[in-house]
């Protein structure tokens, strides 16, 4: 037993309760799910780009052993909608200040008429086992008659291109301007501009454990129970309510242990709707499970833009004018919305004061699978152009990158500080709090300074050795809304029992939230019991994406603990015949100050505010100690970092190695240093990932070339170098534990610090990485620019 | 000859008889045949390494193996680790280091270390990375998951 | 990502695996370590009938060192070759060369037999094979052959091997006393197949080049041997323009493919990195072997 200590739990690494189940191979994933009477799903997905589903003929499919159900797009579209719920609307703040034009394709849950990328699902069966049904998909004789494959997203904008949606009549399926003072007149009288394109790649969560939905369709009681791999839920449920036309009361959606998700598993999927629908049509149970080249082929990617940047500075380097237009290849549908592409203009000042500033957005579709968030979600596309270009003026006026930074970046005595642009929550973007110089001096003092880095620099160059430095700063909004539910009560047993939208995918939820509400209670932890990511426990949630559980779910717990605690000294107060003001929580009891023997324990309050005749509760006073709380953000809270790591380059092979990476990181208070420092490195690695390794590859055919762990390479421990994170703690006003969010942040940087510790370490040649990820071939091609 | 056959392996000490058709991986018939759910799958094509489990004492990868394959083998899977209700000293030292987040690897990880640790005496840091590299987790970014095998290795029983 | 269907045979003995293979027709397949195949069968990329598993065909595995001749049954694990000091003493580039395949739990199943005779032109022990000009041992219920590895790698994922036949067993020979061998590979993660693979053996004798051998993985459609960069070398003291002037035989010669993960022109400057490793390092040995 943990004792309380008097100064609780929040700030101190607790260790995690999940880590039991997990060591022992106790933990339950969807696909450890055996339901009786079980059948297994396996999809048909299209092997084509784009083309006219001609016919779909189940017969041959129907005779292989252990088949028992297949069912194709075109029924299944009679029978339930598309996915609409996904969409976004927007808030009015942001619709009155954004220029915008959205017209976004509905995904029907499985193609009926034409196939738009590899991958997209034409067809489902269900049969005794996997081998089973996966012969069946196999037999499934269907026909097509391919179109040409709109790949690239610059000619998919212009005309003449192959429309991927002809109901909307353009790949442009969304504009969206926003501009803070006069960006032209700016630019022009700026002593100097420059102009780049920035491309960054395609990648994606890709989860250890792929995706998975079990389901099971009670027809007695009209009910359905979904297992999930999901990061949302309510989500799941309020969309599986709206297509199957049930009441949410009648669907119960629980994620068991997930895998891990990083966005990949935040919004609802087809297969989300689609296993449901097959349980209750054909009355069996029915699990599905991912298998990882579905995953790559059919689970969201990300990133994948084109910028075109403008910057005007003066010779100091301060910056005069910022302008980006930038293209969001968003593949063949938007599952959710504009919201990415926004939140990368949302994100491209930084730490940054500018004047005068411009970011205009067309978000494109294309025959390939659909890009949806992905930890950082539109952030580190923003900081590539941003961080790469401060390095750029510095090149261009022959000053450190790091003074360039520091010259325009927003000082601790502004804050909090308008940044004159709405955040996509509708609200004016205002950070909150931080000291961001502060933190870039920091980064650069771990690194061992700029100084001294040059030094080493000069000198290994003379011996043909080519070293690098390279920054990264970024800002980032987290805890967005638009809001998070927690059910709080003390139970028969006088135990605290919570309950939050919040759905773990690893990041230690249960122990963090059995915290705050130790905290909360002044109980010893191990009273508090904590439910997470099941809709039965709690009415209305919203789920874990966007950097936002422990803001959210925390600040929802905070206050339904109130009420349930105004309740319990009431009664207490009667109890002991003492007045409330003199009453405190303690160790699980409600004590009368200074007279700690005069007390009862949380479960004689339990049995007193109980319903019934045996009730001692105060006259008039509601039955039983429960609660439940929505809370809303007023708007998210800025967490921000600095980042600096050094790279060699070997120059035989142009293989990049990370000598050393520092992240300073600032999301206010931390509940839990020991996990907040795991979220931040397991990011950290996902960037370097992206920076060097990561990469989804399409061929003019719209051919998925990098289909297996064999071409989608994730970094190993023997690629990951050693990094060190500094956790600055500046508190945020804007919650009442002063916590940030954090969960997205440290996968930020590492793409564009690369980037820029690189094009450093190569500046004798003369060649910039402006383009993601840095291949090796193309660092060693910069040593021997004839070829 | 595609009809199932009937499959004896010593799992975690424990003679266990299952029915696996000749295609059924090894992967499969542990978690589907026999219930042993601890031994993940990340990929079905050796790479993630999320389903390792030893064989005869060795690391290798269910999903590259046949279950007929196994038949008269000693499987060890990562539901055999602990002593009862005490956690065996690499599991330990993992949750020490937060080694796991989502703990869909951790299994794979575990038994490949211990594979390690016993194959490769005096590993130094580089080695550990390297060896370790056989499994791929997404969430910890792998500090944690050397400094356990690390330490695990400088004072482990072999 | 399940297997298809397929017949199953676990023969017990040599000649009941030839007589299987022999009777089942050209779309049986020899299951092996399975460390590729069955990732093939995976993705139903292989599909074939049989499937006959001669893991349980005790005679194909051993090492057997017989003096100027290391003979290495086909079945012989990888693992075992990592941990094998006759490996290690007698044939130092197959050694070496066995830590660059994949990762040890791969190496636990995955044989040397197996990784020859599938011939995927990024694996290590092929590019070792030809650079010691291995003799491969061939069996079929006709009878035997012994093939040399000049003649063996035909094309990608394609040997010499008759339907019938199968690789029992490989003859590496020993290293000479004076020689040095190194492996030097890069490859996008640790423990990936080759971008380009280097396996070099030099033998000195006063200094000078007496032997020189040298090939690769993942620079062609089948393992390359370089013979115009070992002429170079030969009679050479391996000063840095010979093997500047190897190095660029190796590249010129190389033969490589474009991917997602290398273009060819890349790979083929890979080649000359690799190879300026691996002759340097196997020239500094000799050197101390001599």
């Amino acid at each position: 037993m943990t004792a309380p200590s008097p100064d609780g739990y929040i700030g101190r690494s607790v260790p995690r309760r999940e880590d039991r189940r997990l060591l022992l191979g106790d933990g339950s994933y969807v696909a450890d799910l055996v339901l009786p009477g079980m059948v297994h799903a396996a999809f048909a997905r299209s092997q084509l780009a784009h083309a006219r589903i001609v016919s779909v003929d189940f017969a041959r499919a129907m005779d292989e052993p252990g088949a028992a159900f297949a069912l194709g797009g075109a029924e299944l579209a009679g029978e339930m909608p598309p996915i609409g719920g996904m969409q976004v609307t927007a808030p009015k703040g942001w619709a009155d200040r954004v220029d915008h034009r959205i017209t976004l394709p509905p995904q029907n849950l499985m193609a009926s008429d034409r196939v738009r990328y590899v991958g997209e699902a034409f067809a489902v069966v269900c049969a005794d086992s996997r081998y089973a049904a996966e012969d069946a998909v196999e037999a499934i004789d269907a026909e097509f008659e391919p179109l040409a494959a709109v790949v690239d997203p610059e000619a998919a904008a212009s005309p003449g291109a192959e429309i991927v949606h002809p109901d909307i009549g353009t790949n442009a399926v969304a504009e969206l301007y926003v501009e803070k003072g006069d960006v032209a007149a700016a630019m022009a009288a700026a002593p100097h501009r420059v102009r780049r394109r920035f491309r960054h790649h395609r990648y994606a969560a890709m989860p250890l454990e792929c995706r998975g939905v079990a389901a099971e369709y009670d027809r007695r009681t009209d009910s359905l129970t979904v297992w999930s791999s999901t990061q949302v839920v309510h989500w799941v449920r309020k969309e599986l309510a709206f297509a199957l036309g049930m009441a949410e009361e009648k669907i119960r959606v629980l994620a068991p242990d997930v895998g891990g998700g990083f966005g990949g598993k935040g919004h609802v999927y087809p297969e989300d709707l689609i296993i449901p629908y097959l349980a209750r049509r054909i009355g069996r149970p029915v699990r599905w499970v991912e298998d990882r080249h579905e995953h790559i082929l059919n689970a969201a990617h990300s990133r994948d833009n084109i910028h075109d940047a403008e910057i005007g500075f003066d010779d100091t380097g301060r910056i005069l004018a910022f302008r980006d237009d930038f293209i969001v290849d968003s593949g063949a549908y938007s599952p959710v919305g504009a919201g990415v592409a926004y939140n990368t203009t949302a994100h491209l000042l930084g730490p940054y004061h500018v004047d005068n500033f411009a970011g205009g957005t067309a978000v494109v579709v294309t025959n390939k699978t659909p890009n949806a968030p992905y930890r950082g979600a539109g952030r580190p596309e923003a900081v590539q152009v941003t961080e790469r270009l401060m390095d750029i003026v510095a090149d261009t006026l022959g000053m450190e990158p790091a003074e360039v930074r520091l010259r325009n970046m927003i000082g601790p005595e502004r804050m909090p500080y308008e940044v004159g642009l709405p955040y996509r929550d509708g609200v004016p973007m205002t950070y909150d709090s931080g000291d961001y110089p502060a933190s870039l001096r920091r980064a650069i003092e771990e690194i061992g300074g700029v100084e001294a880095f040059r030094e080493r620099q000069d000198k290994a160059r003379a011996e043909g050795r080519y070293l690098g430095l390279g920054l990264g700063c970024y800002t980032e909004g987290t805890g967005v809304g638009p809001f998070e539910g927690a059910t709080v009560k003390v139970d028969a047993s006088g135990k605290i029992v919570v309950s939050t939208g919040a759905c773990p995918i690893g990041q230690g939820h249960e122990t963090v939230f059995a915290q705050v509400t130790a905290d909360a209670w002044k109980v010893p932890i191990e009273d508090v019991v904590v439910l997470l990511a099941d809709t039965s426990t709690l009415t209305m949630g919203y789920g874990s994406i966007a950097s936002r559980s422990t803001v959210t779910s925390s600040a929802a717990i905070g206050d339904a603990s109130d009420k349930v605690k105004a309740k319990v000294l009431a009664v207490a107060a009667a109890l002991l015949e003492a007045s409330e003001a003199d009453l405190e929580l303690r160790d699980g009891k409600v004590a009368v100050k200074g007279v700690p023997e005069m007390s009862v324990t949380l479960r004689e309050v339990a049995a007193a505010a109980a319903p019934g005749w045996l009730s001692r509760r105060p006259e008039g006073s509601e039955a039983g100690l429960e609660a439940t709380s929505y809370y809303e953000p007023p708007t998210v809270t800025w967490a921000y970092a600095s980042n600096a790591a050094i790279v060699e380059v070997e120059p035989d092979t142009g293989r990049v190695l990370v000598e050393r990476y520092v992240e300073v990181h600032d999301a206010g208070r931390l509940v839990n240093p020991g996990l907040a420092d795991g979220q931040v490195k397991g990011g950290l690695v996902q960037g370097l990932g992206g920076a060097l390794y990561e990469s989804i590859e399409y061929d003019e055919a719209g051919q998925l070339l990098t289909g297996s762990f064999a071409d989608y390479l994730l970094p190993t421990a023997a690629e990951t170098p050693p990094i060190e994170v500094v956790h600055m703690e500046t508190p945020t006003p804007l919650n009442p534990l002063g916590v940030k969010g954090l969960g997205e942040g440290g996968a930020i940087a590492p793409p564009v610090v690369i980037a820029n510790a690189v094009t450093d370490a190569l500046k004798p040649f003369g060649v910039e990485f402006n383009t993601l990820p840095i291949r090796w071939q193309d660092v060693r091609a910069a040593f021997d620019p004839a070829e | 000859m595609t009809a199932k056959r009937s499959v004896t392996v010593t799992v975690n000490g424990e003679a266990r008889t299952g029915e696996a058709e000749p295609r059924m991986l090894l992967s499969d018939f542990l978690r589907e045949t026999l219930g042993l759910t601890g031994t993940h799958v990340g990929c079905e094509h050796g790479i993630c390494g999320a389903c390792t489990v030893h064989v005869d004492g060795e690391a290798a990868r269910s999903c590259l193996m046949l279950a007929v394959q196994a038949d008269g083998a000693e499987i060890d899977t990562v539901e055999g680790l602990a002593d009862g209700e005490t956690l065996h000293r690499l599991q330990q030292l993992f949750s020490k280091h937060r080694a796991l987040q989502c703990g869909f690897c951790t299994p794979g990880m575990l038994m490949t270390a211990l594979d390690l640790v016993r194959h490769r005496p005096n590993l130094t840091e580089a080695e550990i990375r390297s060896g370790m590299a056989a499994v791929l987790c997404r969430c910890t970014g792998y500090e944690g998951i050397v400094h356990a095998v690390a330490e695990y290795a400088s004072g482990g029983e072999r | 990502m399940k297997p298809p269907r397929f017949d199953y045979r676990a023969p017990q003995g040599l000649d009941e695996a030839l007589d299987l293979l022999a009777d089942s027709g050209p779309d049986a397949r020899i299951l092996a370590g399975g460390q590729s195949l069955v990732p093939a069968l995976n993705f139903r990329l292989a599909r074939p009938s049989v499937l006959i598993d001669i893991n349980g065909v005790a005679e194909l595995a051993g090492i057997d060192d017989q003096g100027d001749r290391v003979v290495i049954g086909a079945m012989t694990r990888q693992r075992e070759i990592e941990v094998s000091e006759d490996v290690a003493r007698a044939v130092p580039l197959l050694h070496e060369a066995t830590r660059y395949v994949a990762h040890l739990p791969i190496r636990t199943r995955g044989t040397v037999g197996g990784s020859i005779a599938n011939a995927d032109p990024a694996a290590e022990d092929p590019a070792v094979a030809a650079a010691l000009d291995a003799t491969m041992v061939c069996r079929s219920r006709r009878g035997e052959r012994r093939i040399a590895a000049g003649g063996f790698f035909v094309d990608v994922l394609t040997t010499a091997l008759e339907p019938d036949e199968m690789l029992v067993a490989v003859e590496f020979p020993r290293i000479p006393s004076g020689a040095g061998a190194a492996f030097a590979e890069i490859s996008r993660r640790d423990g990936d197949f080759a971008l380009a693979g280097v396996a070099a053996q030099i033998a000195l004798t006063n200094g000078r080049v007496t032997d020189a051998r040298i090939a690769a993985c993942g620079l062609g459609p089948a393992p390359l041997r370089f013979r115009n960069a070992e002429e170079i070398l030969l009679d050479s003291a391996c000063e840095t323009e010979a093997i500047e002037a190897a190095c660029d035989a190796v590249a010129a010669s190389s033969d490589p493919h474009d991917d997602v993960h290398a273009s060819a022109a890349y790979r083929r400057q890979l080649a000359a990195a690799m190879a300026r490793r691996a002759l340097n390092a196997a020239h500094t040995r000799a050197g101390v072997a001599a």
